[in-house]
């Protein structure tokens, strides 16, 4: 059963982990279309937890116990969505060849040469580019369009109409590193899914994996309705853009100030995003417990983006909620990259701060 | 004596990278396909793979080239910062492909990377509002600086990552499709001529270095001095926004040279072979050049009589480039015909019409 205290009072990043991060990344579950990941998660967590269901939308909500018997009730959400696109026009049938649209906020620049998968068959497909030789200099300086590109089967998919997409990138290990699609927000997944083997002597633990986060934190919204938790707390993937300046112009900055988070450093603890300012009590306290355990953290960078957190925060009278992100690298993209020791200290740092969360917090001072 | 579906021969030559000039990989392999199929394998001074065949007929025997390219377009790293790679290419790469792409470094360890397009506000104002340029793209390995200062070096090959897919019955898409589409025609042509008795010599030929300068086609003429050389490579296919005028639909048959590359009378040749055999073909008008081998070939020594022979090709020079399995057959089978057929007089018909008679 996995409720060993003594097995489990170190929550680390094991080869089983990995297996799991690989099966969740590999699955296909594209905002609106999450089964995928949904069916996983259940396989999984089954023998940890007394109810699952799932909702009008698609959420996963989970109940760790029967009773709320104890003082606080605290919500994990990680969303199971992935970017994506969908398949809105058959051009060419003969050939196999659609039109499609965005789910998500995919960068446009990173569709062109690459492998994709479709539908439930999974059929697979390419998004191709003219030949070089057939553009003119002036058509490569600007960016490809979406407009120009289509997704081709090669006359031979069954792929259809309305199916839902992605890319094929499969996952890797390299190194301290892990590389995949949808790394966001799938480790945010797998942290709550080993969350839930865990007991916490304060605190009623409620877990939801939520859909179509990446158009528009819907799921959470009503997740946390429902789920009427004191305190939420928001597991994702957020960006590291730690990569050299280029720009030499004194007029600039000589450094890259602008890294949001950088990978190595840990857990990303958020103060504010567009969506959410993050409860100065919980910040508080997350940051007490990484320097207690010696636990690597950072503070992503405040700024654009959001998480969950914007929806749910705002539930009913308020929820007080903070967001904890694992950097990624290149996410949205058909090739994500994380570190597995920032995956590790995100995992180890939400265990103690829940371990460790006084009954009281919400009394005290802001 | 091993046969190899067409399949099995375009998996096992899609496999090597073989950029160009870093073509050992894709020139063993060659070369362990070809040994049991001619009378010799030998690798010339370029890097060119050249099989030999004897012909039946009597001596001195007129030679016939076929040519296939070997190599393959790519990158190479051009810098290191901060654990970062920098790109410059091989051959011609459209850099809008670049992003997000998967690729293996090839340095004192194969690691694999992908190729970054870093936000805009890390950029240089000239290089933000449209693409991003080449020399502004990064690959990252995922490893720490120090170890990939350890395996990294600037000068080391990048190809794209190896992907061998069949989208439905007929059509294949892969990395180095070209010219890789071309060596599998010109490798079932060499295996069906073990069956057949060509008069002619066969020298095949998997030429190095088409991306950049033509430079293994030309040395191997030169060292070969055939009397007709017939260059196969992959020409444009129809697909997205292409222009109609200048693409041939997929799986609809091969396509044949015409042109100042192109000797006339080889192409009435080729044209009526095709007919008589039924394989589908259309005129490619190349009123300048060809972009292939023949465009230096036809000039080597005294010059050699040549054709062109292509096979269409889909979203070339990217990751996913397509051909049709129908279309190489064709192929195949077309010079198959040609070399088992030529008669050993061919060369008297190789006439112009002004020519006075003899």
């Amino acid at each position: 059963m996995g409720r060993n205290a003594e097995n489990l009072n170190q929550p680390t990043i094991s080869a089983e982990h990995l297996r799991l991060l690989e099966k969740l990344c590999n699955a296909v579950a594209v905002s609106g279309n999450e089964g995928e990941v949904r069916h996983l998660v259940m396989e999984q967590i089954k023998p940890y937890v007394h109810t699952m269901q799932i909702d009008a939308l698609g959420n996963l909500l989970v109940y760790q116990r029967e009773e709320r018997s104890k003082p606080l009730t605290v919500m994990i959400a990680a969303h199971m969505d992935e970017v994506g696109f969908m398949l809105t026009s058959e051009e060419d049938k003969e050939e196999g060849i659609f039109r499609f649209e965005l789910v998500g906020g995919i960068d446009p620049h990173h569709l062109a040469g690459k492998t994709v998968q479709a539908g439930k068959g999974r059929h697979k497909g390419v998004i191709g580019c003219k030949a070089i030789h057939l553009t003119t200099p002036e058509e490569r300086r600007s960016s490809l369009s979406i407009e120009g590109l289509r997704v081709d089967f090669g006359g031979g998919g069954r792929a259809k109409v309305g199916d839902w997409g992605t890319f094929t990138t499969p996952f890797q290990k390299i190194g301290g590193s892990v590389r995949a699609k949808a790394l966001d927000n799938r480790l945010g997944v797998a942290i709550a899914m080993e969350l839930l083997k865990y007991e916490y002597p304060e605190l009623n633990l409620v877990v939801a994996f939520t859909v179509q986060e990446e158009v528009g934190l819907r799921g959470a919204k009503v997740a946390a309705y429902a789920l009427n938790p004191d305190i939420a707390v928001v597991l994702d993937c957020t960006p590291a853009y730690d990569l050299p300046l280029q720009v030499e112009d004194s007029f600039y900055p000589l450094e890259n100030e602008r890294y949001n988070t950088r990978l190595g450093r840990g857990a990303a603890i958020y103060l504010s995003d567009r969506a959410t300012i993050s409860d100065p009590r919980l910040v508080a306290h997350f940051v007490r417990t990484a320097e207690e355990h010696q636990i690597p953290y950072q503070f992503r960078q405040a700024g654009g983006g959001s998480t969950d957190a914007g929806t749910i925060h705002l539930q009913r009278a308020g929820i007080p909620t903070l967001s904890i992100s694992v950097p990624g690298r290149y996410l949205h993209t058909s090739a994500s990259l994380a570190r597995i020791s920032d995956w590790e200290s995100t995992l180890r740092l939400v265990y103690f701060a829940l371990q460790t969360l006084p009954v009281d917090i919400l009394q005290s001072d802001r | 004596m091993n046969t190899y579906s067409l399949s099995i021969l375009l998996r096992r030559l899609t496999a090597p990278p073989g950029l160009s000039g870093y073509e050992d990989s894709i020139a063993q392999e060659v070369e362990a396909l070809w040994k049991p199929l001619v009378d010799q394998v030998s690798r010339n001074r370029l890097g060119s793979v050249i099989g030999f065949r004897s012909g039946r007929g009597a001596a001195p025997r007129p030679r016939l080239m076929l040519v296939a390219h070997q190599d393959s377009i790519g990158l190479m790293v051009s810098g290191i910062q901060e654990g970062f790679l920098r790109l410059t290419e091989i051959g011609g790469v459209d850099h809008r492909i670049l992003p997000g792409q998967l690729v293996q470094i090839h340095g004192k360890r194969t690691l694999s990377a992908v190729v970054v397009q870093p936000p805009p506000f890390l950029l240089p104002p000239e290089a933000q509002g449209g693409s991003v340029p080449l020399p502004y793209l990064w690959a990252d390995t995922g490893l720490e600086e120090s170890e990939v200062r350890r395996w990294v070096r600037v000068g080391d090959p990048v190809s794209f990552a190896r992907n061998y897919l069949e989208l439905g019955s007929d059509l294949v898409c892969s990395p180095s499709l070209d010219n890789r589409a071309s060596l599998c025609a010109l490798t079932l042509c060499l295996q069906e001529l073990c069956s057949r008795q060509p008069v002619w010599d066969v020298w095949a030929v998997s030429s190095t270095q088409e991306e950049e300068t033509l430079g293994g086609a030309v040395t191997s003429g030169f060292q070969i001095r055939p009397d007709i050389a017939v260059v196969i490579d992959v020409t444009h296919a129809s697909g997205p926004s292409t222009p109609s005028h200048k693409t041939y639909p997929l799986g609809r048959g091969v396509t044949l040279g015409w042109g100042p590359t192109v000797h006339p009378k080889l192409y009435e040749t080729f044209k009526d072979l095709a007919e008589k055999l039924e394989i589908p073909y259309k005129m490619e008008p190349m009123p300048r050049y060809s972009g292939t081998d023949a465009d230096r070939l036809q000039t080597v020594a005294e010059g050699i009589p040549t054709m062109v022979i292509s096979i269409p090709l889909r979203y070339m020079h990217t990751p996913v480039e397509i051909v049709s399995k129908k279309d190489i057959q064709r192929a195949a089978r077309l010079i198959t015909e040609f070399a088992a057929t030529i008669e050993i007089g061919f060369m008297d018909k190789l006439r112009w019409e002004e020519t006075p008679k003899t």
